[in-house]
């Protein structure tokens, strides 16, 4: 499913698309590039996509990550589906907080509390 | 603490090429700043605002024309770090950006790089025309 370079694991718990990320830094833009278009082919493949990206050890992240997140997140809805993120440190929340957009992602603390939150959905 | 005491620590480098040459200045930065004791929090800062400085210059200010380059140029020391951040292009109006904080906005993938930089640096301001971007960390202000 993925390029052998993929910058991203992604495992089915459930039927619940969970993405972890290969590096700790989400900056560079071909890297951001390609990570987007796997997740964009993942959710339009998927009749209604519910995913899940855990952000355990990343320790930077550009809004350009930010800009690919908002992209995630509309076509996850519009297709009737759901985009949560889970386990971001407090320094990388704050650029959630900085730029409000802890309002438009369902947050969780932890993944598991994240997948409950799929619920029977 | 007091930071250790050591005589400033500037750089200028011209970048042609965003995706191989960014994390090398940013390493060279990195060095500088743990060569004064910065704190984690403000490495932190630093670091992405000078990704989405060098970012915006390369997309937004060059056009991503290859043959223009990106210069950053840095003075680092114990109570200040400054950075210059110049592209070619022909320069923006700042204040004509959308607020991306805006509930009508926040849907919009794009333009929070501005607001990042504004946010984490004690100063953040463009020279005219707006292709020259100075900003600086006040460490005792900030950290």
């Amino acid at each position: 499913m993925s390029p052998e370079n993929s910058r991203i694991r992604v495992t089915d718990i459930g039927g619940v698309m969970r993405v972890e990320f290969v590096d700790r830094d989400i900056l560079d833009e071909s890297a951001i590039r390609q990570i987007s278009k796997e997740l964009l082919q993942r959710i339009e493949s998927s009749p209604v996509p519910r995913m899940l990206i855990s952000f355990q050890g990343v320790e930077h992240l550009s809004s350009a990550a930010l800009g690919t997140l908002i992209t995630i997140n509309s076509l996850s809805k519009k297709r009737g589906g759901q985009l949560r993120l889970s386990d971001i440190k407090p320094s990388i929340m704050e650029v959630f907080t900085i730029t409000k957009l802890n309002k438009l992602f369902h947050i969780s603390e932890t993944a598991e509390k994240a997948l409950d939150g799929f619920g029977g959905k | 603490m007091m930071p250790p005491s050591h005589s400033a620590s500037e750089g200028s480098v011209k970048l042609y090429e965003k995706n191989k040459e960014i994390e090398g200045v940013q390493d060279q930065i990195a060095d500088a700043l743990q060569k004064f004791a910065y704190p984690e929090a403000a490495m932190f800062a630093i670091r992405l605002s000078l990704e989405e400085a060098m970012m915006n210059g390369f997309r937004h200010g060059n056009l991503e024309d290859p043959t223009k380059t990106v210069e950053v140029r840095w003075h680092i020391d114990s109570e200040v770090a400054n950075f210059h951040v110049i592209d070619q292009g022909e320069g923006f109006d700042p204040e004509a950006v959308p607020d991306p904080t805006l509930d009508e906005n926040l849907e919009i993938p794009s333009g929070r790089g501005l607001m990042l930089i504004r946010a984490y640096m004690s100063d953040a301001h463009y020279h005219l025309p707006g292709n020259h971007l100075e900003m600086s960390f006040k460490r005792m202000a900030k950290s």
